[in-house]
């Protein structure tokens, strides 16, 4: 990858599209499985322009990132070193962690936050082929009475959904799409 | 017949366009210059650099010229101001021992090597109104003589050297940046000093003077104080090595307070510290008075109940842009939450008057 | 100030992601409040500052913004806000309720039910609804981690030993998810039965205190009570004079110095539009002609 791939990519005005591409990640949040498109960022493969997006929105120096052996390559260790800065640590340590969700596993290994600071837990960006089939059903804050979603399982949501107010937060991205699942849904099978 | 009043921006407008008259005061009076509020009201400069925290004597001069002499409003311009300036990064920690001092005094001992320098102290004038002043007039020349090259050693080296100061130990870790981070309790002692340094002079002098009298007394002596300026550097990791980017002037306290120790640790004297940018001897003596404080816990003390051992109390409220703005929120309407209480206070008065009513037929 | 020196919307961008970051734990952990580094602001703490950095976080230059003060758009804070994010953020502004985007609000929500697409932005002075029992954060921080509320229902408890009733009518403290009791910033308690099933956003902003915390759209919200003394929303016994409207919170307009007094929409957007759809209230200035 030579020069010029790894400073393309970014944002070109970088306070617009953040603002828009963080009102994607808000909605994606508040709604949880919804679909909310979310562009501007073209990072090297195999990183989808939607992780890209929020890599760029939401990771910065300060926020430790985990980069999964499906998306550690390379030039996308220089991408994200000359976009975001984020340092790339082991996945207990991260603030974000990105990859597909085998990639990811264990998941057990990310911070769930502490009693005392809940906030203090791992967002994944879970890259994913698509954004269908849905496979569960959703329902809890965010959802007026339920709601379809593709996840890549069920039961590790399910589990995570038992430690709350503990527990890791998902950002989902297939191309330019982004959905979330927070650690406040309750999760079935569909 | 009540119209609902219109109009909120023309009467900001209008009320801006005022105060910026008032500032001014009577045009047949010449305005102030920057420079002179600079080099004429230093102190003052000095405070609104240390509490605003950034050292600008010019902004902060200009800030006292904008804020109509109000201190503390020219902090809060300071600090607006500061929070939108980019960050290249952290310098190293100030070398006090090689500080190029204007002032150096000790209470502990009559003479110290390096001397007592009195400075430019208003300790010992009279305070009687200089009505030469009022005139005009050249200031008179001070007494010359040739500056220091030697470092002054700092005292409280002279008594570590005997053990008889508890020992300081240097920590590695990045100290926490209240600029940057939010407060979080238990705040440790480089947090907790932060706070102090930019914290309110007159409430630190009052939490200072209330260990004098009594609440959280720790027999604080003035080891020393020093004044002066001291370089700043900075590691450019393109260099590889620290340049100096500017000097500043800093003034410093430690204090020699109570001892510790136990049948099996001898006694040992223990520490309270404070550095203040500019000059600010007071707001430095309080800090380390402050400081010695609320280090009750880390040296085995009682826990009297004192404010000044307190540091959640001492921390949220030693801030006076955080306290100005919120006091003087009250001025903002409130009617919404008055109505609410004024429909519960009539509901609770009829409810009261109908079971009297009910007590009296019965 | 000169706006080309400032970036949109006036914090940096490290600033926005900083809280960006924290809004969007915020919605995971509904009712739960974060710690973020608030930032100095060109205006004083305890003035709207926290929800002035949520709105420059989510604002994009597409938003219209609306800000209210006690209901009113008109109001000198909710004038100088707006006029602030006008010359920062460049973005264009309205009164209507249903026109915003982003609604900044101190003290109320507004009468027209929200919209999904719109996001709610509370103005915060004290974020911890047992500051006023403890005023300990340390405390109070381990209250919530071990949901231990007694304290709370003690309070509540004492207020109807002493008064027959509950006697908080504003900032009345909710739980939300049947989780997190929660400080629904000092609005009348009128306004509490908005705070759930809303199918907006609400986002929280305690800057002086450096908090933030949010509601995703549709959560659960309960305001605290007892079975035998329910949670009553109440307002002034009286219609709009100006609109006719017999369900919207009132402000009570002292109108001379012998006991005359008038009842008025405190939501001026809706009593304007009211008026508008020429609905009159006891006092309306085309009745009194």
């Amino acid at each position: 990858m030579d020069h010029a791939e790894i400073l393309a990519g970014g944002f070109d005005d970088p306070a617009a599209q953040s603002a828009r591409a963080f009102r994607a990640c808000l909605e994606a949040m508040a709604r949880p499985g919804r679909i909310q498109p979310i562009t501007g960022a073209a990072p090297p493969a195999p990183i989808s322009p939607a992780a890209g997006a929020v890599l760029l929105t939401l990771v910065d120096t300060t926020t430790p990132l985990y980069l999964a052996p499906s998306q550690d390559t390379q030039a996308t260790r220089q991408w994200i070193a000359f976009h975001c800065g984020a340092p790339i640590v082991p996945a207990e340590e991260a603030a974000f962690a990105l990859g597909a969700w085998g990639a990811l596993q264990p998941v057990s290994r990310f911070a769930i936050g502490t009693a005392d600071y809940p906030d203090r837990a791992a967002t994944l960006i879970v890259e994913m082929p698509g954004a269908t089939p849905p496979s569960a059903r959703l329902a809890g804050p965010g959802i007026e009475t339920c709601h379809e979603a593709c996840l890549p399982e069920i039961a590790a949501f399910a589990a995570n959904r038992t430690q709350f107010p503990l527990g890791f937060d998902c950002y989902f991205s297939a191309g330019s799409q982004l959905w979330a699942l927070p650690r406040s849904t309750n999760v079935e099978a569909l | 017949m009540y119209v609902a009043t219109k109009g909120g921006e023309r009467a900001i407008e209008a009320a801006h366009q005022w105060l910026a008259e008032a500032r001014r005061g009577d045009p047949a009076v010449p305005e102030l210059s920057i420079a002179q509020i600079r080099e004429q009201m230093t102190l003052a400069v000095n405070r609104v650099m240390a509490e605003g925290s950034l050292y600008d004597p010019d902004l902060a001069a200009l800030a006292i010229k904008q804020a109509r002499g109000d201190l503390i409003e020219a902090i809060f311009l300071i600090r607006a101001y500061r929070t939108t300036l980019p960050r290249f990064g952290g310098a190293l920690p100030v070398e006090t021992d090689e500080m190029a001092v204007t002032r150096r005094i000790s209470a502990t001992f009559k003479d110290v090597p390096g001397g007592q320098v009195l400075g430019p102290t208003f300790d010992y004038t009279h305070r009687l109104l200089d009505f030469a002043l009022m005139a005009d007039g050249d200031a008179p020349q001070a007494a010359r003589k040739p500056a220091e090259t030697q470092p002054v050693p700092h005292i409280l080296q002279l008594l570590d050297r005997d053990g008889l100061m508890e020992p300081l130990t240097q920590g590695e870790a990045t100290p926490p940046d209240l600029t940057r981070e939010p407060l979080e309790m238990p705040a440790d002692r480089p947090l907790r000093l932060q706070a102090l340094a930019r914290g309110d002079e007159g409430f630190v002098l009052s939490m200072a003077y209330s260990t004098q009298r009594g609440y959280g007394r720790t027999h604080a002596f003035v080891g020393e104080l020093r004044i002066g300026t001291c370089a700043v550097e900075m590691e450019i990791p393109e260099l590889g090595f620290a340049v100096e980017i500017g000097e500043i002037e800093l003034t410093e306290c430690e204090t020699v307070n109570q001892f510790t120790g136990s049948k099996t640790e001898p006694a040992q004297f223990t520490r309270g510290y404070g550095l203040v940018m500019g000059q600010s001897e007071r707001k430095a003596i309080s800090m380390s008075l402050v400081d010695r404080a609320l280090r009750w816990d880390e040296l085995g003390e009682e826990n009297t109940g004192a404010p000044a051992q307190d540091a959640e109390f001492v921390l949220y409220h030693c801030d006076n842009i955080q306290a100005t703005g919120f006091l003087e929120h009250i001025k903002l309407p409130h009617y919404v939450d008055f109505q609410s209480e004024l429909e519960l206070i009539r509901k609770l008065r009829r409810d009261a008057g109908a079971e009297t009513c009910k007590e009296a037929a019965e | 100030m000169s706006e080309a020196a400032y970036n949109f919307a006036y914090l940096d961008e490290a600033t926005k992601r900083m809280i960006r970051r924290a809004l969007l734990k915020g919605l995971a952990i509904p009712g739960y409040q974060v710690p973020f580094a608030s930032r100095e602001m060109p205006m004083p703490y305890g003035w709207g500052t926290g929800g002035v950095q949520v709105t420059a976080a989510c604002l994009t230059p597409e938003d219209c913004l609306k800000v209210i003060d006690q209901g009113a758009d008109d109001t000198t804070n909710a004038v100088s806000i707006r006029k602030f994010f006008e010359r920062t953020a460049g973005v264009a502004t309205t009164e209507h309720t249903a026109e915003a985007s982003v609604i900044q609000t101190r003290h109320r929500i507004p009468e027209q039910a929200l919209t999904e697409g719109q996001i709610l932005v509370y103005q915060v002075p004290i974020p911890e609804p047992l500051r006023f029992l403890e005023p300990r954060e340390s405390e109070t921080r381990r209250m919530h981690a071990l949901e231990e509320y007694g304290l709370m229902h003690v309070k509540l408890y004492e207020d109807i030993a002493r008064h027959g009733a509950i006697a908080t009518s504003y900032a009345y403290p909710v739980k939300v998810e049947g989780r997190y009791v929660m400080d629904p910033s000092p609005i009348p308690k009128f306004d509490n039965p908005k705070l759930g099933g809303n199918a907006a956003i609400q986002l929280f902003g305690a800057g002086r205190e450096q908090r933030i915390y949010a509601l995703p759209p549709y959560t659960q919200v309960v305001s605290l009570d007892f079975e035998d003394h329910p949670f009553e929303p109440s307002k002034a016994d009286h219609d709009c004079d100006l609109c006719g409207a017999a369900q919207s919170y009132l402000d009570e307009v002292i109108t001379d110095d012998r006991g005359g007094r008038m009842f008025i929409c405190s939501d001026t957007d809706f009593c304007a539009s009211r008026r508008a759809d020429g609905l009159r209230g006891r006092l309306s200035p085309e009745e009194a002609a």
